[in-house]
């Protein structure tokens, strides 16, 4: 059952260069359970494509020019803000890169999970602390009890990264959006956050949407990936068939840029040059410009995305000649 | 927590020492001599003698030194000429005027100016932000006795509203407290109201940008909570250390208040020592409210650390 | 998982400068863009012309008693009304100005070459950070104006006292502005690289640190300047200014105050003047801080 579904959404921003398309025309879904990872260099889009679907866009400087965004089977586009308040907790959660920073130093944890709680259920606050303590035992945090009184400077990157996976998930929501779970976190601990969220996806059934540029977590985490370049997707595939058979050159390129331990090259592959700014895209193909395949024919058209084989599409013009090689 | 009391009022034992001096020096500073310009043009020889012994400006300068601070440690901070009493007790006596004073401008400039700072930053760029951010720049620019003189002239000579002057204590007709000192109270909190409209305004900004705001409306709360909870708790921390200097300009302030409204406080105590050259009443009374600042600096700097839980529990 | 992670090209995208430009005339450019800047510079171009072109403006001598014209109000004979003695309150008021902005343009000098000094003796050579910064933190521990009243009691009454009076009261606050820069840049790498190289404490100071913290040092003075017009100002009105009949804009309120029944003008034409003034600078100001002081130049 799809969950998730989002259509041509295309997202501008107002910037000193005029109004720039951030995400243009990009549609995806997810269905129940599924873990879908975004992948893609900063810039690509993929973190507004996420507020967008949460609606916490900031409007100005940012507008959704066209699409729509279904969740289980209604338009969140054309929900209020008092709607969407109670999509946000029970139906959507949502955890950030920076914990650091996204817990507010004001206030203990206890405090920010109960009243996640108290305003989304009608229950009382001996029930909303049982639940924040049950929350945090559950994210793997000792003595719960005791920690929830804790503020957040008291806490370190990891633990306080789980606080807020215990905190977008203290409602049940159907959906969680993980932006950069991982990437402010020592290796160590990015591990055991990933099975954790694992984990949860399980005993929850809960579907999840990963945004990361991390081809590491993507291939450990999702079951379908998206491939985002500039605003649009280049290509998607279920994960196995993504790293076994990818056809966008960027694709490639990025796989290729994965170092691994049986490769005896010296050095990574990268891609050459940079992501073009968003106020003076190139003609056509968005990635033409740094592409190893490039003919004259991309900078025709911006290239549609269309099927390779079953459940996987790209959007390259020459991706039959580059299947077959 | 006790840690930052005590290093706060150790760090301001210098400060005070120098204070101290800087006062002490002031008087002994007077070009020519405090005696000459004590006693006129005219005055004789054995005259200017007299007041300069009576000043105990006759002897050596240390054993005036320790006699300055052997006289603060027992809280005389000498002796007024023109009143005849002492600088303390001639202050203490004033004291509850001025303070009845700062309170009400306080309170006025802590409610108008969060107000006003808040609106402006929920309503960034908006007409709402533009005058608020115009009131408080008008407020900053204006000179509080000028203001203060135009009040009365439009509320007590033209339209008879309120007194032009003088003061009615508290505790003897509440009422007639209110009449007498909201217009003074209005002129003199009014740069600090602008002051704090533009300080809150540019730290809620700052605030609303955080990541920990992104994550409240993330988890469904309802706007309020997200702003009077999540963003205005975070605001209050940087807005309390400002207290400090609302208060310093509140009671500098009020020095020039009370002249214009006749209000006997601190504030005309020193304005008339200065018509009267009263110079041992000029030079204990800024003592006397710089030691009073010193202090209420000190309170806002712990309230400061309460309130922020990183300092409150500092060390983990 | 791999430690390493896909490197996903190289840099942000960055704009690149098309033709580089002075950084000073960028932000010149800028600030003559920035709205507060813009009304700030015309307000104080019209006090800053009141007080050049005063003998222009007016004919009549601000000193000048006509017995037969007092307490007239403000009209087509009397532009700003007169005063007690018949003087002019137009002359009184643009002398003023002259008298305003003489003091207030002193200070700042004062205060830019002393607290410059003082800010850049204690910020770089921090063995003596410690004692010049105790007796600055001691001074600002005076109320502003009250230590100006102090001050200006014990001098006496003057152009030049006052302008002293000022001065010790801000350049406390002016050096610790520049110290505060001085000790950002000197952690710099290009001053660590010339210590490093060997250069004299001098010509650091001079060749790398003071230059780049001009910036702060500016906003400063632009505020400075409207707390001294402001001060100067309500310390005359007090009685502790140039002695009367000198037209300082506390002077005329001073003297008007006794009459404000029946001749209001007196105290609100140069109050609105040297309101008009202060807010002038206060935006300037502004406009200043927000385009030179990289910290908040974000906030817009």
């Amino acid at each position: 059952m799809t969950i998730l579904a989002v259509k041509n959404l295309r997202v501008m921003f107002k910037t000193e260069h005029g109004e720039i398309a951030a995400v243009d025309d990009v549609s995806f879904d997810l269905k129940q359970g599924e873990v879908l990872g975004i992948v893609g260099e900063s810039g690509s889009g993929k973190s507004v494509s996420a507020l967008a679907v949460m609606g916490l866009l900031p409007k100005p400087p940012a507008r959704i020019a066209q699409g729509e965004v279904w969740f289980e089977g209604e338009n969140l586009l054309h929900y209020t803000d008092r709607d969407m308040r109670r999509i946000r907790g029970p139906g959507i959660g949502m955890v950030f890169q920076e914990p650091m920073t996204s817990l507010n130093p004001v206030f203990t944890i206890g405090d920010q999970l109960m009243e996640t709680v108290r305003v989304h259920q009608k229950v009382g606050p001996k029930a909303q602390r049982d639940r924040a303590i049950e929350m945090l035992a559950r994210v793997g945090i000792a003595m719960p009890e005791r920690r929830i009184d804790d503020y957040p400077h008291q806490l370190s990157g990891g633990m306080r990264q789980r606080v807020m996976i215990a905190m977008a998930l203290i409602c049940n929501p159907r959906l969680l959006i993980a932006d950069e779970p991982t990437t402010a976190l020592d290796v160590t601990i990015q591990q055991q956050i990933l099975e954790l969220l694992l984990d949860l996806r399980d005993e929850f059934k809960m579907a999840i949407m990963i945004i990361t540029h991390n081809m590491g977590v993507v291939a450990e985490m999702a079951d379908r990936v998206i491939v985002m370049y500039a605003g649009k997707i280049v290509e998607q595939a279920p994960v196995n068939e993504l790293f076994a058979r990818p056809v966008h050159p960027y694709t490639r390129g990025l796989l290729d840029s994965i170092p691994s331990l049986d490769d005896d090259r010296d050095r990574l592959k990268t891609i050459p040059g940079t992501l073009p700014r968003p106020w003076a895209l190139p003609p056509g193909c968005r990635f033409q410009p740094r592409c190893a395949f490039r003919v004259d024919a991309c900078a025709a058209a911006v290239p549609p995305l269309v099927s390779v084989r079953a459940e996987h599409e790209s959007a390259c013009i020459r991706q039959d000649e580059l299947v077959a090689s | 927590m006790g840690r930052v009391i005590l290093n706060r009022i150790l760090g301001s034992i210098p400060v005070i020492l120098i204070v101290t001096l800087i006062t002490f020096g002031l008087m002994r500073a007077i070009p020519g001599d405090v005696s000459a310009a004590l006693g006129g043009v005219s005055s004789t020889l054995a005259e200017r003698e007299l007041i300069r012994k009576n000043l105990g400006l006759d002897q050596p300068w240390h054993v005036q030194l320790v006699k300055w601070y052997s006289g603060m440690a027992r809280g005389d901070l000498g002796r007024s000429i023109f009143l005849g009493k002492d600088v303390t007790q001639a202050t203490f006596e004033r004291l509850p005027v001025t303070v009845s004073l700062s309170i009400y401008a306080l309170v006025l400039t802590l409610i108008f100016g969060m107000i006003t700072g808040v609106l402006a930053a929920l309503r960034q760029n908006t007409w709402v932000d533009q005058a608020s951010m115009m009131f408080a720049m008008v407020g900053v620019s204006m000179p509080n006795f000028w203001i203060g003189l135009m009040m009365i002239v439009f509320f007590s000579v033209q339209l008879g509203w309120l007194p032009t002057g003088g003061y009615v204590p508290f505790f003897q007709d509440p009422w007639g407290w209110l009449r007498s000192t909201t217009m003074p109270a209005v002129s003199l909190a009014l740069l600090q109201i602008g002051l704090l409209a533009r300080i809150t305004r540019s730290t809620m900004l700052e605030v609303l940008r955080q990541d920990y705001i992104r994550t409240a409306r993330a988890k469904g709360l309802p706007n309020y909570l997200v702003v009077c909870k999540h963003a205005l708790a975070n605001t209050m921390i940087p807005v309390v250390t400002v207290i400090g200097i609302i208060v310093s300009l509140l009671i500098s302030g009020a020095v020039v208040t009370e002249s214009v409204f006749s209000i006997p406080g601190v504030g005309q105590l020193l304005t008339s020592a200065i018509l009267n050259r009263d110079y041992p009443m000029i030079q204990g009374g800024l003592l006397f409210v710089t030691l009073l600042l010193v202090a209420i600096n000190i309170l806002v700097d712990v309230a400061y650390a309460w309130l922020d839980p990183r300092v409150r529990f500092e060390g983990g | 998982m791999a430690d390493g992670v896909a490197t996903m090209g190289s840099v942000p995208a960055r704009a690149a400068d098309p033709k580089p430009r002075s950084a000073a005339w960028d932000a010149l450019r800028r600030l003559l863009r920035h709205r507060s800047f813009q009304t700030g510079l015309f307000l104080f171009a019209i006090i800053l012309a009141a007080a050049v072109f005063a003998p222009l403006i007016t004919a009549a001598d601000p000193n000048k008693l006509a017995m037969r014209a007092r307490f007239k109000p403000p009209g087509l004979d009397h532009w700003f009304g007169t005063d007690n003695f018949g003087r002019s309150q137009l002359a009184r008021v643009v002398y003023g100005a002259q008298l305003s902005l003489m003091i207030g343009t002193a200070v700042v000098i004062i205060n830019a070459v002393f607290g410059t000094l003082l800010g850049a003796i204690s910020g770089y050579f921090r063995h003596l950070d410690n004692v010049l910064m105790r007796v600055n933190d001691a001074i600002m521990a005076f109320p502003a104006i009250l230590l100006a009243i102090g001050v200006a009691a014990v001098l006496g009454r003057s152009m030049p006292n006052m302008i002293l009076a000022l001065s010790i009261v801000y350049i406390p606050r002016t050096a610790r502005i520049v110290r505060s820069s001085v000790i950002v840049i000197r952690q710099m790498e290009y001053v660590q690289a010339a210590v490093a190289a060997g250069a004299g404490h001098w010509r650091i100071l001079r060749r790398h640190i003071l230059p780049n913290s001009m910036a702060p040092l500016l906003v400063q003075l632009s505020f400075l300047f409207a707390y001294a017009v402001l001060t100067e100002a309500t310390l005359s009105f007090l009685g502790l200014g140039a002695e009367p009949p000198t037209p300082t804009w506390g002077n005329i309120m001073a003297e008007g105050r006794q009459y404000m029944r029946e001749a209001p003008w007196i105290i609100a034409i140069p109050g609105a003047a040297l309101a008009i003034t202060v807010m002038a600078l206060n935006l300037l100001g502004d406009g200043l801080r927000d385009i030179l002081d990289p910290r908040l130049r974000i906030q817009q």
